[in-house]
C-alpha cells in the first residue's frame, strides 16, 4: 500500500463549517442536506407552479408565451418529482434508516456522500438551464417524437436528458447502499420482520430504484443518440415506433410513482401507531400488501397508454390489473384505521397530517380506480380530471406524509420541538387550500379542459373554477410559508425535546435528541417489532448486561472518516453533464472530457485513500 | 357523547354539500363537457363514469364515516392508560381484502364490455374517415362520392347524423389526439401506427373538439368542430366538397390567385386548391374551399374578411408558433413581406374559395 502510483492526499480529520459539510460522510448530516436541498427545489417548483396558475387563471391572458409555459410545466413536474419529493424520501431514509435499525451510519457512507452530490449536479443541470437558453419544453414524460432535434432543436432536451442521466446515478447509489445497509447491518434480534415499516418501505422502494431506473437510462441513452449522432430509434419518418418510448418510459414511470408513494406510507405507518399508542394493526399485512405494491407496480404501465391504439385486449388487461393494485391499497388504509381502532389518538400536528394524508389519498386513489377503467378514461385521460388525481396522489399523499414526518422527526433532527399552535395552523391551511386548488380540476377536466394548454376560450365554461384553483393555489403558498416560519423559529427556539418525546415505540427514540455522532453507543438487542416500546414497558434490556460489545460511552466507537473524494467525484459527472449538453462544441467535450478525468480520478483516489484511525496505529 | 353527535351531523352536511357542489359542477352544456353527450360512444363512457363515481361515492363515505368515527371516538384524554396492545385481527383483515376486490369486480365487467364495444366498429361498412394530424391542424379524408378519388379538408369534419363513421388516425409529425367529449373519447394520432376508432352523433348540431395530447407550441390552439347534419345535407356538402375550385372572374380575385402561385408569396408550395394545376401542396390545409368553412387557423378564428386579412398579415398574432409564420418567406424574410395590395388580393381569391 505504501508505494501507489499516484500519491493520494491526506484524509480531511474532523473539519468543521462549510468543509465539515461538503466532507461529511455522517448519514444524519447527509440526511439534513438532502432534506434541505429537496425543500429549497420544492419551493422553486411550487414558484413554477404559481406562476402556471396565473397564466391560467382568467381564459386568453399573455403573461407567459406558449413557449415558456411548455417549459414551465414540463419543469414543474421534473422538479417535483425527482429534485422535491424523491430527495425529500431520500433525507428521511438517510436520518432514519439507520436509527431505526440499530447501525452507526449506512453500509457504504463515502457512496452516500455521493448520492447526495450527484443528486445535487443532476438538480443544477436542470434547474440552470433556465439561464441557459431555456428550459426543456416536452413535458416530464418527454414523449418521441417531440423530443427529437427536428421538433426540439434547442438544448433545453438535453438538459432534461443529462439532469436524469445523472439523478439516476444518484439514485442508483443511494439505493443499493440502502438495500445493503438494511439487509447486513441491522442489530442483532431485529429479523425482517421485526423492522419498522418505515425501513421496510425503503426497502421496497430502493429495490423499485434499482430495478426502474436502468429502464429510463436506457431510454435517455437512445434519445441521447438520436439527438448526438443522428440515430433513429424515435423517429417515425424513419420508421420508428415513437411507442417504444412510452412503453419505456412508463415500465419505469410507473414504479416511479411507488418510489413516491411507498415512502410516505411508510411514514405514516410509523406515525400512527405511535400517535395511537398501539402496534401498528396486521404488520405482517402491512408489510405483505408493501411488497405487492411494489411488486404489482411494474403490471400497470399501460395504463398511462389506454388512448394509444394498443387494442382492446391489451386496453382491458391492463385494466384488470391496475384495479387489482387497488386491494393491497385498500389493505393498508384499512390497517391504518385499524391501529387507530381502540387506540389513544393524541391529535397533534404530525398525526393531523397523517389523517390529511389518509382522508386525501383516498380521494385519490378512488379517482385512480376511475382512470383504470379504459373506456371511461377515454374521457378523461389527458384532461384536468388526471392533474387533479395526481396532486392528490401526490401532494395530498406524498407531501402531506413528508410533512407529517417532519414535524415528527423534527425533534429527534434538531433537539426542539416544531410549534404546536402555528403547526395545527399550517395543517389546516394546508388541507383546506389544497383543496381549494386541486378539486375543481375534477370538474373542468370532466368539462373538457385538456392538460399542458396555455389558454382556453372564454366560453368553454371553465372560467370559474380555474379561477378558484389559482386563489387556491397561492392560499397553499402562503400555508408553506407559515411551515418555513414554524420550522425555522422552532430550530432556533423552540422548545426542547427529549429522547423520546412522543413516548415512540422504535429505536431512534432510544437515544438522545439530536443524536450523538455514533448514534448507538452500544448497539442494542432487539426483542420483538416496536423495539423501544418493549424495552420501556416491558422492562426488556436492550443492550445485553453482561459480554457484546466493550465500547463505552462512544469512546472507542470506529466512525468512517470524511473525505472530500465524493464530493469530487460528484463534480466530475455534473461538470462532464454539463460538457454533454454542449456536445458539439470543442468547449464541450473539453467540459467533457475533463468531468469524465475528474470522476475517473476521484474514485482512483477514493478506493485507495487512507484511514485515519487511531485504532490502526496500534 | 355530545360533541359526537354534533360533529357527525356537520359531516354529514359537509357530505351533502359535497354532493351538490359535485353535482352543481356537471355543466351538461358546457360546449366541451363530457355530460350531456350525444352518441353511443360517449353515452357508454358516460354511463362507466357514472356506475364507477356511483362505486367511489359509496366507498369514500362508508370509510370516510368509519374514520371520521374512529378519530373522534378514541381521541386521548388526559389520563388514559396505554390502550390494549392489538396486533390484528386475521377474520377482520381477510375481510376487508375480500371486500374491495368485490367493489372492484362490479366496476371490471363493465369495464371490459364497454372497451370492445368502443374499439370495434358496429359497421365496418360505414362511411370511413381518415383523420391525419399535423402541427397543429387536422386533416379529413373522405372517399369521392365517385368512388375513386378523395376529398380533402381541414378542421371542420362533417358527418351524417345518427350514423356510424370509422375514423382511422394517423400523424404526420408529433403525437396528436382526436377527441369530440361530446361524441366520443380520445384516441391518439401517432404517427406510423394506424389507429381507429368509430363515432356517432345522434343529434345534428355542431359540437367542439381538440386536440388532447401535448403537440408543442401551439397545443391549446389545435382545435377542430364536427357538424352533424342530416344524411341529405350531408350528401350535399361532400359533392360541394368534391367540386374543383371556379375559376376567379374578379379582378382582383385573379390577381390573388397569381399572387397564391406565384415565386413570391409561394402559398402553393404548401396549400392544396383542387382544379389548380399548381396548388398542390399537402403541407397545409387544404383551400380548395376554405370559405366554407366557419374557422380558419384550426377552429381559433370565424372565417371572417377582417379575420383572414390579420391571419395572413400576422398569423403570430393569431396563433403563436404557427408553421406558416415560420416557413413562409413572406413572413421571415422582409424583402418578401406582401403589401397591403398583396394581401387585399390573396384575400379577395380566398374569398372566392366556397
Amino acid at each position: 500500500m505504501t508505494t501507489l502510483a499516484i500519491p493520494i492526499p491526506r484524509r480531511p480529520v474532523h473539519p468543521t463549517g462549510v468543509w465539515g459539510w461538503i466532507t461529511t460522510i455522517d448519514h444524519k448530516r447527509i440526511g439534513i442536506l438532502y432534506g434541505v436541498t429537496a425543500f429549497i427545489m420544492f419551493i422553486t417548483g411550487g414558484l413554477e407552479a404559481l406562476y402556471m396558475r396565473v397564466q391560467l387563471a382568467r381564459p386568453e391572458q399573455e403573461l407567459v408565451s406558449p413557449e415558456v409555459y411548455n417549459q414551465l410545466f414540463t419543469m414543474h413536474a421534473t422538479t417535483m418529482i425527482f429534485l422535491a419529493i424523491m430527495p425529500m424520501g431520500a433525507a428521511f431514509f438517510n436520518y432514519v434508516i439507520p436509527l431505526q435499525i440499530g447501525a452507526r451510519d449506512v453500509a457504504f457512507p463515502r457512496l452516500n456522500a455521493f448520492s447526495y452530490w450527484t443528486f445535487l449536479g443532476g438538480a443544477l443541470i436542470l434547474k440552470l438551464s433556465w439561464f441557459l437558453g431555456g428550459a426543456p419544453n416536452a413535458g416530464w414524460f418527454g414523449y418521441a417524437p417531440i423530443t427529437g432535434t427536428q421538433y426540439n432543436p434547442g438544448h433545453g432536451i438535453d438538459f432534461w436528458i443529462m439532469s436524469l442521466q445523472v439523478l439516476g446515478i444518484a439514485s442508483l447509489a443511494a439505493a443499493f447502499n440502502f438495500i445493503v445497509t438494511i439487509i447486513n447491518m441491522r442489530a442483532p434480534g431485529m429479523s425482517l420482520m421485526r423492522m419498522p415499516l418505515f425501513t421496510w418501505m425503503t426497502l421496497v422502494t430502493s429495490f423499485l430504484l434499482v430495478l426502474a431506473f436502468p429502464v429510463i437510462t436506457v431510454a435517455l441513452i437512445e434519445l441521447m443518440f438520436d439527438r448526438f449522432f443522428g440515430m433513429n430509434f424515435f423517429v417515425p419518418a424513419k420508421g420508428a415506433n415513437p411507442l417504444l418510448w412510452q412503453h419505456l418510459f412508463w415500465i419505469f414511470g410507473h414504479p416511479e410513482v411507488y418510489i413516491l408513494i411507498l415512502p410516505a406510507m411508510g411514514i405514516i405507518s410509523e406515525v400512527i401507531p405511535t400517535f395511537s399508542r398501539k402496534p401498528l394493526f396486521g404488520y405482517p399485512v402491512v408489510v405483505l400488501s408493501g411488497v405487492v405494491i411494489g411488486f404489482m407496480g411494474w403490471m400497470v404501465w399501460s395504463h398511462h397508454m389506454f388512448t394509444v391504439g394498443l387494442g382492446p385486449v391489451a386496453n382491458s388487461v391492463f385494466a384488470l390489473t391496475t384495479m387489482a393494485i387497488a386491494v393491497p391499497t385498500g389493505v393498508k388504509i384499512f390497517n391504518w384505521m385499524g391501529t387507530m381502532w381502540k387506540g389513544s389518538i393524541e391529535l397533534n400536528t404530525s398525526m393531523l397530517f397523517a389523517l390529511g394524508f389518509i382522508w386525501l389519498f383516498i380521494i385519490g386513489g378512488l379517482s385512480g380506480v376511475m382512470h383504470s377503467s379504459a373506456a371511461s378514461d377515454a374521457q378523461q385521460q389527458d384532461t384536468y380530471f388526471i392533474v387533479a388525481h395526481i396532486h392528490y396522489v401526490l401532494f395530498g399523499g406524498s407531501i402531506m406524509a413528508l410533512l407529517s414526518g417532519v414535524y415528527y422527526w423534527f425533534p429527534k433532527i434538531t433537539g426542539r420541538l416544531m410549534d404546536e399552535t402555528l403547526g395545527k395552523i399550517n395543517f389546516w391551511l394546508v388541507f383546506i387550500s389544497m383543496n381549494i386548488t386541486f378539486f375543481p380540476m375534477h370538474f373542468i377536466g370532466l368539462d373538457g379542459m385538456p392538460r399542458r394548454i396555455y389558454t382556453y376560450d372564454p366560453d368553454m365554461g371553465w372560467n370559474m373554477w380555474n379561477m378558484v384553483a389559482t386563489v387556491g393555489s397561492f392560499a397553499l403558498a402562503f400555508s408553506i410559508l407559515v411551515f418555513i416560519v414554524n420550522a425555522v423559529q422552532s430550530a432556533r427556539k423552540g422548545e426542547k425535546a427529549s429522547g423520546d418525546p412522543w413516548d415512540g415505540r422504535t429505536l431512534e427514540w432510544s437515544m438522545p435528541s439530536p443524536p450523538p455522532e455514533y448514534n448507538f453507543a452500544q448497539i442494542p438487542t432487539v426483542h420483538g417489532i416496536d423495539a423501544h416500546w418493549i424495552t420501556k414497558r416491558e422492562g426488556v434490556p436492550a443492550v445485553p448486561v453482561a459480554g457484546g460489545s466493550d465500547d463505552e460511552g462512544g469512546h472507542d466507537i470506529h466512525l468512517p472518516q470524511p473525505s472530500y473524494w465524493p464530493f469530487l467525484a460528484s463534480l466530475g459527472l455534473f461538470v462532464g453533464g454539463y460538457g454533454l449538453v454542449y456536445f458539439q462544441s470543442v468547449i464541450g467535450i473539453a467540459f467533457a472530457s475533463a468531468g469524465a478525468m475528474l470522476t475517473m480520478i476521484s474514485v482512483y483516489a477514493w478506493s485507495f485513500e487512507p484511514v485515519n484511525d487511531p485504532e490502526e496505529e496500534h | 357523547m355530545n360533541s359526537l353527535r354534533r360533529r357527525s351531523r356537520a359531516l354529514w352536511a359537509g357530505l351533502t354539500l359535497l354532493l351538490i357542489l359535485l353535482l352543481a359542477a356537471c355543466y351538461p352544456d358546457n360546449p366541451q363537457s363530457t355530460f350531456g353527450v350525444s352518441g353511443p360512444v360517449a353515452q357508454s363512457q358516460l354511463n362507466l363514469l357514472y356506475w364507477i363515481l356511483g362505486a367511489a361515492i359509496f366507498v369514500f363515505v362508508v370509510v370516510g364515516a368509519i374514520l371520521m368515527y374512529i378519530t373522534i371516538r378514541y381521541r386521548r384524554r388526559a389520563d388514559d392508560p396505554d390502550p390494549e396492545q392489538i396486533h390484528g385481527n386475521t377474520p377482520l383483515e381477510i375481510g376487508w381484502t375480500i371486500a374491495p376486490a368485490l367493489v372492484l369486480v362490479v366496476i371490471a365487467v363493465p369495464t371490459v364490455l364497454t372497451v370492445f364495444d368502443n374499439l370495434n366498429s358496429p359497421d365496418p361498412d360505414a362511411l370511413t374517415v381518415d383523420v391525419v394530424g399535423h402541427q397543429w391542424w387536422f386533416e379529413f379524408t373522405y372517399p369521392h362520392p365517385d368512388g375513386e378519388s378523395t376529398v380533402v379538408t381541414a378542421n371542420e369534419l362533417h358527418i351524417p347524423v345518427g350514423e356510424v363513421v370509422n375514423v382511422n388516425l394517423d400523424s404526420k409529425d408529433v403525437l396528436h389526439s382526436f377527441w369530440i367529449p361530446k361524441i366520443a373519447g380520445k384516441v391518439d394520432l401517432v404517427p406510423g401506427n394506424k389507429n381507429f376508432m368509430w363515432i356517432q352523433a345522434d343529434e345534428a348540431g355542431e359540437y367542439l373538439g381538440q386536440c388532447a395530447e401535448f403537440c408543442g407550441e401551439a397545443h391549446a390552439l389545435m382545435k377542430f368542430r364536427v357538424v352533424a347534419e342530416p344524411r341529405e345535407d350531408f350528401d350535399a356538402w361532400l359533392a360541394a366538397e368534391a367540386a374543383a375550385a371556379e375559376e376567379p372572374v374578379d379582378p382582383l380575385a385573379q390577381q390573388g390567385k397569381a399572387l397564391f402561385e406565384g415565386s413570391k408569396a409561394q402559398c402553393w408550395s404548401c396549400h392544396a386548391v383542387t382544379g389548380s394545376s399548381k396548388s398542390r401542396g399537402e403541407t397545409g390545409p387544404n383551400l380548395t374551399h376554405v370559405w366554407s368553412r366557419t374557422h380558419i387557423a384550426a377552429g381559433v378564428i370565424e372565417t371572417t374578411q377582417d379575420n383572414l386579412r390579420q391571419w395572413l398579415e400576422d398569423p403570430q398574432s393569431i396563433k403563436q408558433g404557427t408553421i406558416m409564420y415560420r416557413d413562409a418567406k413572406i413572413y421571415n424574410d422582409p424583402a418578401n413581406k406582401l403589401t397591403d395590395a398583396e394581401v387585399s388580393a390573396l384575400v379577395t381569391y380566398l374569398q372566392t374559395l366556397d
